[in-house]
């Protein structure tokens, strides 16, 4: 009964409406499922968007959870994967102190070895962006926290699947239908 | 939205004309088929109330007295008859009233069309008067909702709403649409809605799956069918009682699986759930192969899921992958239409009896007789008995009449003991129990099928939360016969009170009008009985009217409802007083 707690990602392939958000999210805040994180964008296919939906359950919850966002008029197919199963990244932007940059001089290590950008720098700060897995994201939080971090923040994963998700396929199939 | 694109159409050689968007509205439910709605004016939607006017030779508008009573007519109108009910309002109250009828066809799968009348475009958003997000807030109860803002997106919103109403499982679906949208001029054509590319209403049949089900069933030793209101939906009566009659399984519905099978059907073994019967609960958790069709495994039916027909080999035919597995695990889920389905597996299923199974069955209806049913039907206390105005009713419609019920006492008491010779007759709150509902569903239903006999059995509590509707029945002349049961009470929720709250009775007593008086008010006759000699005649009366009619039965105060599953406990566990 007791069944485990495990990271699933949600992937579900919709049309572009702006209800569809409000529906998806009411079915996790019914069963009260918290959203760990939410991000919606274009897909592959022209005129179909994706959301990629990061939450906590048990696989009993995901197989019911996208059975109930797969309902939904608009929404195309919903796909549940365990971490294994999809290759994801989150990204992140750090504004700090361009002044740091010389005061400290360890700063140009981190980054160096963090493989991060430097998108922008001016007189009074510059702005650090690095994408990969939250640890990779964590301990590089952690190293600036030291020196001082104006702003920090960091997007909801974005994932690709190992295997197809056939969407073309079936759309192609009920245009031929 | 790019509906164009998005929807499949046929391709039907339309011209085009110049109209306005209110216009195009009714145009659109004619084309639908549409004869009757039924709503309530307000600003937000007066253009739409103008073209009703000029097209109310082709269109029945039935003006309501409360929006919510709108709601509920269409959906009599929709159980009875199969087809979508519609329903209008205008923006703010207007639609917010809509709500609860709204989250009752969510819940029961009743297909509706919802339009409501949304202030002008360039106000959305600001707080203006009357404005609500009636689509924010319709959200979670309908299938599908949508804004319009341009009359260019009417032909195509409408055409999609009815489609997704009635396509599939059914449900509720509301269209707002915009003052501006509704005053636009547009080129106007229409073609109907035949296919979304990001839905798929019916599930294809897998007839591997079939042919396991087929296997499972015809080795079972103690197979019992529960079908629900899957079959209604899918006009599957004829293929269930083809399965039924060729397996010799016994079968049992849930509340708004009723009728589907006439109650007099030999192996029609009666109704589950918390106060169905006593055979077909206990026996659930007995049966080797359960053969659910076309029903939810509610929690009323139910009762506690870790106790549930655990022995049981479970078969889920159904329409709705996401009720697949979500109370109860299945062995073989046979996903697809249950007219499909049963009748692939007809021809693979041995013909047999199960006499010994059977007279289980039948003992336990003995004991329940004795020690319920007997003392329902023909009460041999003074004070009249739910009960047995329900068996003067079923002696004299000969089960030919719609019970349309309300919530409490009185509906399962109507549910338990109504015979049903035809199917779509037990039109009834389920999922939401919504009191209020039967009086104007019974409106809609009798509307939609004037032919029938239409019968509304209303507690009087609930009669009061919608008894404004016989205001609508006087003005309609719809000759609907209202039969309230007074008990004074709360009834249902005063034997809980009595059961497990140490008869602490916190208001559900009620002093209540005369209810007569408030009939005649509205010039409708109306009669009351207090006493058993006055019941059969009274019930004649009503039942030769061919007017509305209202008949007053002042019933026992303190009578219980058994048997009864408390809440939480096992089928087993069913209770008998
Ligand atoms: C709108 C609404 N409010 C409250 C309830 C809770 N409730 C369920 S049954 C019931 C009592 C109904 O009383 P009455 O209509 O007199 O019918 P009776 O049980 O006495 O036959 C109540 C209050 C409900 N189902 N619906
Ligand atoms: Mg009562």
């Amino acid at each position: 009964m007791n069944e485990e707690i495990k990271t699933f990602t949600i992937s579900v392939y919709t049309e572009n409406n702006i209800g569809l958000l409000n529906r998806i999210s009411a079915i996790f805040q019914r069963r009260h499922i918290n959203i760990e994180s939410l991000t919606t964008s274009q897909s592959e296919i022209e005129g179909v968007n994706r959301f990629v939906i990061v939450v906590n359950i048990t696989e009993t919850q995901a197989r019911k959870v996208v059975k109930q966002i797969e309902k939904q008029v608009e929404a195309i197919r919903a796909y549940y994967h365990t971490d294994d199963q999809t290759i994801y990244t989150e990204s992140c932007m750090f504004k700090i102190k361009s002044a740091l940059l010389f005061e400290e001089p360890q700063i140009q290590n981190i980054i160096k070895d963090s493989n991060s950008q430097i998108v922008t720098v001016n007189k009074e700060f510059f702005v650090l962006e690095k994408s990969g897995r939250r640890h990779e994201i964590e301990s590089l939080r952690r190293d600036l926290n030291v020196f001082g971090i104006m702003q920090f923040v960091r997007s909801g994963r974005i994932a690709v699947t190992k295997d197809e998700m056939k969407i073309t396929e079936m759309l192609l199939a009920f245009n031929n239908q | 939205m790019n509906t164009e694109t998005e929807n499949k159409t046929k391709e039907v050689a339309q011209k085009t004309e110049r109209i306005t968007g209110s216009e195009a509205i009714i145009r659109c439910l004619i084309e639908e088929g549409v004869d009757i709605l039924y709503g309530y004016p307000g600003g937000a939607i007066m253009p739409v109330y103008d073209e009703l006017y000029k097209f109310r030779d082709s269109i029945h508008h039935v003006l309501t007295r409360h929006e919510q009573g709108a709601t509920h007519a269409a959906q009599g109108y929709a159980r009875i008859s199969g087809r979508v009910g519609v329903a209008m309002a205008t923006s703010g109250p207007g639609a917010t009233n809509l709500i609860t009828g709204i989250a009752d066809a969510q819940i029961d799968s009743t297909p509706l069309v919802c339009i409501t009348g949304q202030v002008s475009s360039h106000l959305l958003g600001s707080d203006a008067f009357q404005e609500t997000d009636i689509v924010g807030i319709s959200t979670p109860v309908t299938k599908w909702n949508h804004q319009v803002t341009k009359a260019s997106e009417i032909p195509d919103v409408i055409a999609k709403a009815f489609y997704i109403a009635k396509s599939g499982r059914p449900g509720p679906v509301l269209i707002d649409i915009t003052k501006d949208a509704q005053f636009e001029e547009f080129d106007f054509s229409y073609k109907k809605c035949t296919g979304i590319r990001s839905y798929s209403p019916i599930p294809k049949i897998n007839i591997n799956t079939i042919e396991t089900a087929a296997s499972l069933i015809n080795q079972a030793k103690k197979p019992m069918i529960i079908w629900g209101q899957g079959v209604i939906l899918g006009k599957a009566e004829a293929e269930l009682k083809a399965v039924i009659e060729k397996t010799g399984i016994p079968a049992a519905w849930t509340i708004l699986g009723a009728s589907a099978l006439p109650t007099s059907h030999r192996l029609n073994i009666g109704m589950v759930g918390m106060h169905g019967n006593y055979a077909p609960n206990r026996l659930t958790n007995e049966c080797d192969v359960l053969i659910a069709i076309g029903m939810r495994f509610d929690d009323r039916v139910t009762g506690n899921l870790a106790t549930y027909a655990k022995q049981a080999k479970v078969i889920h035919f159904e329409i709705d992958p996401a009720e697949v597995d979500k109370n109860v695990k299945s062995d073989i889920a046979v996903l697809g239409d249950s007219k499909e389905s049963l009748a692939a597996i007809l021809p693979l299923l041995n013909a047999k009896s199960h006499p010994e199974w059977l007279q289980e069955f039948k003992d336990l209806y003995d004991i329940e007789f004795e020690k319920v049913i007997k003392n329902d039907l023909h009460p041999t206390k003074e004070g009249l008995t739910m009960g047995e105005v329900l068996n003067e009713i079923n002696l004299q419609t000969k089960g030919n009449a719609a019970i349309v019920s309300d919530v409490g006492q009185h509906q399962m008491i109507a549910c338990r003991y109504a015979d049903f010779n035809i199917s779509k007759s037990n039109i009834t709150s389920g999922g939401l129990g919504t009191m209020g509902f039967a009086l104007p569903a019974a409106i809609g239903a009798k509307m939609a099928a004037p032919d029938r006999e239409v019968i509304a059995i209303i507690g009087d509590g609930g009669f009061q939360m919608t008894i404004q509707e016989l205001g609508t029945i006087f003005q309609q002349k719809t000759p609907v016969k209202i039969v309230v049961l007074n008990n004074g009470f709360l009834g249902m929720v005063r034997q809980w009170q009595q059961l497990f709250f140490d008869k602490r009775y916190a208001s559900t007593e009620m002093t209540n009008p005369d209810f007569v008086t408030i009939a005649k008010g509205y010039y409708l006759e109306a009669k009351r009985v207090k006493k058993r000699e006055e019941l059969a005649e009274a019930v004649k009366e009503m039942i030769a009217s061919k007017e509305p009619y209202f008949l007053e039965v002042c019933v026992e105060k303190e009578d219980n409802v058994f048997p009864m599953i408390p809440s939480g406990a096992s089928v087993s566990d069913i209770r008998l007083s």
